[in-house]
């Protein structure tokens, strides 16, 4: 059996003595779309950046395909889609082909130059996502929901076998967040990409993913997507600090 | 003027320090440019300023420096400020900026002290302050030449990491570049750039060359590649018109050069305007 891709085990974070995460144990195995839930400064996106390699934790472990993440050598494997308000430095006078392309460096290795395969990696990458006729485009030129989809393909170019995002539909009008998880679950199914997701919209969803997991500094609940759709609101609202809407299913689960 | 290129070895050094930084200075400013980071190439040249003044006072008192080329203590100061602010923007990760203030005023802050202490060495001063068309050296030419050969390797080489690294540093980090040892190495070339770039362009004006053609060129160009490309154009555009014009009217080059880049920039606006407008009407 393959090792899970992430395995975090005890995992503990203080920021300026501040108590951010605490005692976290957690797998993602392969082919997993886990959706972290949990209010505003529960330590989501704290947890995401210790996944990524990008914070150290003040205690515990966490291992990447098996590996300590400290030996980890194939980032490329995972990809990284941040919050588009925080990270993409706008006005930026690329075209999307330049900024997929992009996604290669790491892959391409140090004092390498980018494959020979560039521009065809950087088509299928955007196909999959639906914004092959946006190659030429600069990148500020698009919509929000377009320029996420664009750090989505920039992602995938690099053939990752897992995708970690944070809040990905930030500044996505809410017409465009359904067809932007529907195009996730396809990339997850179609494609066999493992899928962590940090997000706010519990009930758009939750029809897409596989498993759950509920954080507030500590992990309340983590398992598929079903048990959780058999919490009552209370159970919820103990750990989430305030009422979360229940979800209620039209036409059964995918 | 071509006549003139051939005969005096001073223009020769002029022109071909000037063609030279015309190059570098706008390639490493696009860079700069979309990182956000214009102020800091401005307290850097400061930092020069104190080291250039330094070596100058030293010359004067000193016997065995009296033929140091005050452009070595330049790069130097340039240098160890470019490691100060960073060291420093570490420091104040809330405040990032303030590195900026603190380490320009003590550009300045020392460079007075070394003004004062040394007389004599206005005219030197004007230069480096201004720019000099007649005060190029075969060794500062040699000096440019060798600062460009650095440059280029280095963005040749991690072109595909500083373009990712510009964009967005967090995806830098987190797909697993060495983001912070090649923001150490850019701070370090960009140090070197602008020591280079001083003795055309003046300490004052040097931050000017690596960001007005990059303001013009962003306003026209359609990719990362194009800015470059039309950055460079630009650039060397307003090296060799200002230091024709400086030649002839006798004039700062680092003066002459801002001022043609400016009127390109505006000319780039204006154009940029009238095809906004043009295009509008169109669509109506």
């Amino acid at each position: 059996m393959d090792a899970p891709l992430i395995e975090i085990k005890d995992i503990s974070f203080e920021y300026e003595e501040t108590k951010a995460l605490e005692n976290i144990s957690m797998k993602v195995e392969k082919g997993d779309f886990l959706a972290i839930l949990g209010p505003n400064g529960s330590g989501k996106s704290t947890l995401l950046k210790i996944m990524l390699g990008l914070i150290k934790p003040t205690k515990g472990s966490i291992k990447l395909f098996g590996v300590d993440s400290k030996n980890f050598k194939h980032r490329e494997w995972i990809g990284y889609v941040s919050q588009k308000s925080n990270s993409f430095n706008s006005g930026f006078p690329a075209t999307v082909e330049e900024v997929v392309a992009g996604g290669l460096a790491k892959k391409a290795g140090l004092f390498r130059r980018l494959p020979r395969t560039v521009d065809e990696d950087v088509l299928e990458a955007l196909k999959s996502v639906g914004m092959e006729a946006f190659l030429h485009r600069g990148i500020s030129e698009l919509s929000g929901g377009q320029q996420q989809r664009v750090f989505i393909a920039r992602a995938l170019v690099a053939k990752p076998k897992m995708l970690i995002l944070d809040e990905p539909t930030v500044g996505i009008d809410h017409q465009n967040v359904q067809a932007f998880y529907d195009m996730l679950a396809a990339l997850n199914r179609e494609k066999n990409i493992t899928l962590v997701m940090v997000t706010h919209d519990v009930d758009t969803v939750t029809d897409r993913i596989s498993h759950v997991a509920c954080l507030n500094q500590t992990i309340h609940f983590h398992g598929f997507k079903e048990q959780f759709q058999t919490l009552s609101d209370e159970e919820r609202a103990s750990w989430y600090g305030h009422s979360v809407r229940k979800i209620h299913h039209v036409g059964g689960a995918h | 003027m071509i006549d003139a290129i051939f005969t005096y070895e001073f223009l020769q050094n002029a022109f071909g320090a000037g063609l030279i930084i015309g190059v570098i200075a706008p390639l490493l400013g696009v860079f700069i440019v979309v990182r956000r980071l214009s102020l800091i190439a401005d307290a850097l040249s400061h930092v020069t300023l104190a080291g250039i003044a330094g070596s100058l006072y030293l010359s004067q008192s000193v016997a065995v420096l009296s033929a140091l080329n005050p452009l070595f203590l330049g790069i130097a100061a340039s240098v160890g400020g470019s490691v100060l602010i960073e060291r420093l923007r570490t420091l104040y990760k809330h405040y990032e900026e303030l590195a900026i203030p603190i380490i320009l005023s003590a550009g300045i802050g020392f460079g007075a002290i070394f003004i004062s202490l040394a007389q004599g060495f206005s005219n030197d001063l004007f230069g480096y302050l201004f720019g000099s068309v007649s005060a190029v050296s075969r060794e500062d030419l040699l000096i440019v030449v060798a600062i460009a050969i650095v440059v280029l390797a280095f963005i040749v080489i991690f072109f595909k990491e500083l373009f990712v690294l510009s964009f967005d540093d967090e995806y830098a980090k987190a797909s697993g570049l060495p983001a912070k040892w090649i923001h150490f190495m850019f701070m370090i070339v960009t140090a070197l750039v602008i020591a280079g770039s001083m003795r055309i362009v003046g300490i004052l004006l040097v931050s000017s060359l690596m960001t007005i053609p990059v303001a013009a060129a962003m306003r026209v160009s359609k990719s990362f590649k194009q800015t470059i490309a039309l950055s460079i154009i630009f650039g060397e555009a307003s090296v060799i018109a200002g230091l024709i014009s400086a030649f002839y009217f006798d004039l700062a080059p680092g003066g002459t050069i801002v001022v043609t880049s400016i009127l390109l920039l505006l000319l780039v606006l204006i154009y940029k305007k009238i095809a906004v407008s043009v295009k509008r009407g169109a669509i109506a």
